[in-house]
Parts: structure tokens; sequence; C-alpha cells
């Protein structure tokens, strides 16, 4: 366990909002594109240089030593109410390494990806960005649940604000407002998790919650209901069944956008949340099942899913959905490092895949696997993507190879038999449906398109770079890294998986001794199924129509006719009362004067009897 | 003569000045209703101010009668002016807050 400088972590989150509300309030900045790249991306450089500083300068602490730094923020009765502050911890760090590294080498690469847009959106995008990039590292820093919930909410509006990068397109903004909505679906559980967690303990900081838990004041009866509902809002961000269904269509927004948020960061904030809180979770043993199991099946569905999609970047989409669920798994079954060891290496490779993709989707102007391919004789366009996808597939001595068997191991050691197996077969689709990809996207016959395909420098260094990175990273874990504990027959299995996912695909699409029409044939209820998204699009496009909107209808109805219409007869007798009532006043004063008279000859008339 | 008897007068003075302020048809009679149930007021002061032996009653009469002045002189440029404006003075037809 070891503990960070503060101010270098405080550096880290500075530099990128500096770098935004330079280029939010400085117009001239922000529409110049290059000035505007230059300053975000410059910032989150330096950023990167902090979080290494930070990283390699951290310093050993004592288990019950806090990693946090806080600040009075709400001030409140016998101490804050609310602190501000950050954590810096192993997972903080590690976080930031990846946020910052992955968010600069996308901001470079969009540069040349998005070198046709105009100045000035080029120059919001980059605002985005550095708005990304604070609250991201803002939310792997945060101290506490409250702060954590509010740069969440902020990661949820970049991914909104980014995915609608271009609003013209009804797609795009269709998309952005769905996944806005699907994730605040989640963050609704999550929010009043948190607030019966303080109701509960008076406390939002997770080191005295931790500490809380390990001496055993926390109140236990309400504690599963509590990790519950926290858990929702990791279900939402992090594309867990069955909230997964914005991520597919979140590839509306450029390619670097789903690279870094939605493959890399954003959507890994569940899965770190439930590390980061894991401490609490271990005290909850059946929420945490219900995460393994939900996680398993979400990683099988989305798996089957990815096998029948015809665009590279949906595919990958998928392909995130199936891994973020993999993690969960590993968290759920009380190996959180194995599932967080799987998100930092996932990061970097996920992202190289994506930025991947760009470059074929560069080359070849369209999403769809089946028009691509031909591009055999220029290696570097598939060389970087073929590796992530190695990685991916969890070939030795790739990373994927490690963390997939630490979290194979994870979920065999606890015992969760039916998970392991769903997990096994989805490490078998990943195989087949990355390798179908490749072999469509690069290697397939070509389509009357024969010269050399043009790639921007940028594009192609970044990629090399991410490869180069992810090889490293594998032999490092290879040759210094401490091997899991797992049974010794598990490596070979997840490698015959990986292999045989690989062969299957090359019988089908390289040598195409085996139609794949005719497999998908054979297994016509999924296939169908998959296709079709298992429906829940539908489902809950329908619940939304039949059920919200009746609801809506229904409340509409009620506040016309029930609510107006007692209103409105109201004020209508109130108006017929007054109709009626002034024919009294004549207006002639003579009239006035005997209803002076006799009102005071009642009074007399009073008084004497009173007098009586 | 007793107190009654100066009493009896008012009240009749004061019901022949109700009546004819609510009977008149013309605004200068209805004012002259007004001056008698005034005046009515007066004679029961002065009649009690006697009786009583006590002179508040007196001064109080003698303010009354001046005030009394001011209102006709006030009540009769009310009556030109609506004259002016509506060309009557019926009380019939000065009805502008009617409902």
């Amino acid at each position: 366990m070891r503990t960070g400088s503060a101010t270098l972590a405080l550096i880290v989150l500075g530099l990128p909002f500096a770098s935004f509300l330079l280029l939010a309030l400085v117009r001239r900045l922000r529409r110049s594109a290059g000035a505007a790249a230059g300053v975000s991306i410059t910032a989150i450089a330096g950023a990167l240089v902090a979080a290494i500083l930070d990283f390699r300068t951290a310093v050993p602490r004592e288990p019950t030593q806090s990693p946090s730094t806080t600040w009075a923020w709400l001030p409140g009765d016998g101490g804050p109410m609310a602190t501000v502050g950050v954590m810096v911890d192993d997972l903080s760090l590690t976080m930031l390494l990846l946020v910052t590294l992955v968010s600069l080498l996308v901001q470079v690469y969009s540069w040349a990806y998005l070198h046709d847009e105009p100045r000035p959106s080029l120059g919001r995008y980059y605002a985005y960005h550095s708005l990304f990039a604070f609250s991201m590292l803002g939310l792997v820093l945060a101290p506490n649940f409250l702060q954590m919930f509010i740069f969440w909410e902020l990661v949820g509006l970049c991914s909104y604000l980014l995915i609608g990068y271009w609003y013209d397109r009804p797609s795009a903004a269709r998309a952005a407002v769905k996944a806005f909505w699907i994730t605040k679906l989640g963050d609704l559980g999550f929010v009043a998790g948190i607030v019966m967690l303080w109701s509960a303990t008076g406390t939002f900081d997770f080191w005295t919650l931790f500490s809380m838990g390990t001496m055993g004041t926390l109140p236990v009866e309400l504690l599963p209901c509590i990790m519950f509902l926290i858990y929702l809002g990791a279900v939402g961000k992090s594309a867990q069944f069955p909230l997964h269904i914005w991520l597919p269509d979140a590839m509306e927004g450029p390619t670097p956008v789903s690279a870094l948020i939605h493959a890399a960061t954003m959507v890994t904030a569940g899965v770190f949340l439930v590390n980061r809180a894991f401490p609490l979770f271990r005290l909850t043993p059946d929420v945490l099942v219900l995460v393994a199991w939900v996680g398993a099946f979400t990683a099988l569905l989305a798996a089957s899913m990815a096998c029948v999609d015809d665009d590279i970047k949906r595919v990958l989409a998928y392909s995130t959905v199936s891994q973020l669920g993999l993690m969960m798994a590993a968290a759920g079954a009380a190996a959180p490092e194995a599932g967080f060891m799987h998100l930092v290496v996932h990061g970097v490779f996920k992202a190289l895949l994506f930025l991947g993709a760009g470059v074929v989707i560069h080359v070849f102007h369209t999403n769809d696997v089946f028009r691509m391919g031909g591009l055999r004789p220029w290696p570097w366009t598939w060389l970087p993507f073929v590796v992530a996808t190695l990685a991916l597939a969890g070939v030795w001595p790739l990373p994927g190879f490690y963390t997939k068997e630490a979290i194979l191991a994870g979920v065999l050691h606890a015992h969760l038999t039916l998970p392991f197996l769903m997990l096994a077969l989805t490490s078998l689709l990943t195989s087949f449906y990355m390798f179908r990809v490749v072999f469509l996207a690069f290697f397939a016959r070509p389509h009357g398109h024969a010269h050399t395909p043009h790639v921007p420098w940028l594009m192609d260094y970044v990629c090399r770079l991410l490869a180069a990175l992810t090889l490293a990273i594998g032999f490092r874990m290879a040759f210094f890294g401490e091997h899991h504990e797992g049974p010794g027959w598990l490596p070979a299995f997840s490698l015959t998986l990986a292999g045989a996912g690989f062969v299957l695909t090359w019988a089908m699409y390289h040598r195409r001794v085996v139609d794949p029409a005719r497999v998908a044939a054979a297994l016509w209820p999924i296939d169908a199924l998959a296709r079709r998204r298992y429906f829940l699009d539908a489902i809950f496009a329908g619940l939304y129509r039949w059920v919200l909107l009746t609801f809506a209808r229904l409340i509409g109805w009620t506040d016309r006719y029930l609510v107006d219409g007692v209103l409105n007869v109201l004020s209508a007798w109130t108006l017929r009362a007054g109709d009626r009532v002034r024919g009294l006043q004549t207006g002639l004063p003579q009239d006035y004067v005997y209803g002076v008279a006799l009102g005071v000859l009642l009074l007399f008339v009073l008084a004497q009897w009173s007098l009586r | 003569m007793p107190l009654g008897a100066y009493l009896t007068l008012a009240a009749l003075v004061f019901a022949i000045g109700l009546f004819g302020v609510l009977t008149r048809r013309n605004a200068v009679g209805i004012l002259l209703g007004i001056e008698l149930m005034l005046n009515a007021v007066n004679i029961n002061l002065v009649a009690f101010a006697r009786f009583r032996t006590d002179l508040a009653g007196l001064i109080f009469t003698l303010f009354t009668i001046s005030i009394t002045v001011a209102e006709v002189a006030v009540g009769l440029a009310i009556v030109i002016v609506l004259f002016r404006v509506r060309r009557t003075v019926e009380a019939d037809h000065l009805d502008l807050l009617r409902g």
C-alpha cells in the first residue's frame, strides 16, 4: 500500500481544468482550432508528467494511515458535513496514469482524425476533452462518495456532449440523449444509496467508512440495500445488463471519443466504483454474488451480439460491454484486484482497437466490415490492431492472457461454477468476434480498392505507440510479474478457448471452408435473437412508450381534468354567485341610505333585546 | 317642560329628515333632509346640556353647527358639479355605481 503526493495529484487535476476554463472563456482561442488543441494537449501532457512523477514518488504507508487529504466543505454541527480533497492510493495513482495517458494519445490522434472538421467545432471538441479529463481525474481522486458523485455526473455530461458532437445528425443526437437517460436511471440508485449511507452513518468519506467497516460499526441490516443501490450506479455507467443498451448507440460519436470515453476510461468508472468501495461490498456477500452473476451474464450476452454485428465500432462496443462484465464478475467473485488489472490493460488495448478501427474507417469511409479488406500489403495499418486483438483474446504473452486468467481463477475460487462457464464461453466468443473483424476488415478480398491507403502519420504513430505499450506490459507481466494462484490447467484452458475461437473464424471467414450462413442457420434462435439485440432495445422502447408515456398521459389527464377541474368549477361558481348578487348594488344613493337606516334600526332592536 | 318632550321633538325632526332623505328625488331636497337630521341631534345635545347643567353639550352644538355649514357648502358644490356633468340632479338618474 502506497500513498502519493496530494500536491501533484492536485496539479494533475488542475491542468485540464485550467485548459477547459481557458477554452471555454476565451472565444477566440476556442475558435482557432490549432491553438485550442495545443492548449488542451499541453495541459494533458503536463498532467501525464505530474501523474508519472506522483506514481514514482509514492511512498509506502501503514494500513491504518489514511491516503486522503481533505478540506472542509459543507459546514455542519460538530465537524464538516462533507469534505473535498484527493485520495491518492494505488488505485487512484494507477487510474491517473491510465486516464492521462489515453487522454493524451487520443487527443493527439483526434487532431489527425478530425482534421477536416470546421475549425470552431474542433475547438469545442478540445474544450469537451479537457473537461472530460478533469472530470474523470476528479472521479478517480475523490475521497468521498459525494465528490465522486459530482464528478460521476460530470463525466456523464461530457459523454453526452461528445456522443452528440455531430449534433446535426439526428441519430447522434438521439444516441446522446439515450446514453444520458439510461445512465441517469442507474445514477438514481447511486444517489439514493449515498444518501441512505449518509443518513445511516453520517459520513461520505471512504476512509472513515472503511474504518467503520473494520471496526464493525456499520449498520449491517441496511448495508445490503445501500450497496445494491450504489451498485445500480455502476450498472448504468459500466453498461451492465440490462442498462447496457446505451453503449452500442454511443458509437455515433467520433471514433477517438469512443476510444477514450466508451472503452478506456468513463465506462470503467462503474468497475472503479466497485473497486473503490470494495471494503464495503465485501461486507455484503449477497450483493457480490449478484454483481458476479450480472457481470458474467452481461459478458456472455454482449459477446454473442458482437459476433453478429457488421459495424466495426459496434462490435468493439459490445466487446467493451463484455469485458466490463468480466471485470464486474471479478469484483463479484471477491477478486477486485484481478478485475482492476484487467481494467487497466483493457483500457490500453481497447483504446488501441478503437484507434485502429479509426484508421480503417478513415481509409474506407465506412463502418461496415464487409466493405473493407485488402490491407495485407500494408502491415502498419493492421499490425497494431492485431496486437490488440491478440491481447483481448488473451494470447500469451500479452496482458489479456494474465488478467483474464486471474479473473477466471478468482471466479472459480469463489465457487461460481455457472458464471465461470459463461465467462469461459465468453472467452471463446471474444476470440471469435475479434478475429472475425480482423479477417474481414483487413485480410478479406478487396472490393476494387488497390491503391495505397493514406493514413495520417499522427494516427499511425499513436497506434504504434499503444501497440508497443501493450507488448511491453505483456512482457513485463510475463517475465517480471507475480503469477496468480489458480488451477494449473487454467492457462492451457483459456489458451485453448482463444485458439478455438481463432480456428473457427479462420475456417469461416478466411479459408471459407465453413459457410457462416450455415452456422448461423444451425444456431438460428440465438442468431436471430442476437441480431435483434435480444429485443432489449425494443423492450426499453416499449416500456418508455407504453408504460411511461401512458403514466404521463394519466398524470396529464388528472392535472387537466381533476386538479384544474376543481378550480375551474370553483371559479365558475364564484362568477355565477357574483352575477346573482350584483343586482343588490343599484347605484342609487337612497337605496344605500335605506340600507344604513335599516341596519341601524336592526342594531337598536338587537340592543333592546339584549338589554332586556 | 320635561326632558322627554325635547327628546320626542328631536326624534320627530330626525324621522322627518330621514323620510325626506329617503323619499325626495331632488338632490337639494336630500341635502335639506340631512340638515334636519343634524339639527335633531343638536336639539338633543342642547336639551341634555340644559338638564344636566353641563356646558360641554352647548359647545359641542356650536361645533356641530359650524361643521353643518361646511357640509352644506360642500354638498351644494357637489350638486352643482353634478348638474354640470349629468345635466340633472334627480337622484333616480344618479346610478353610475350600479353593479
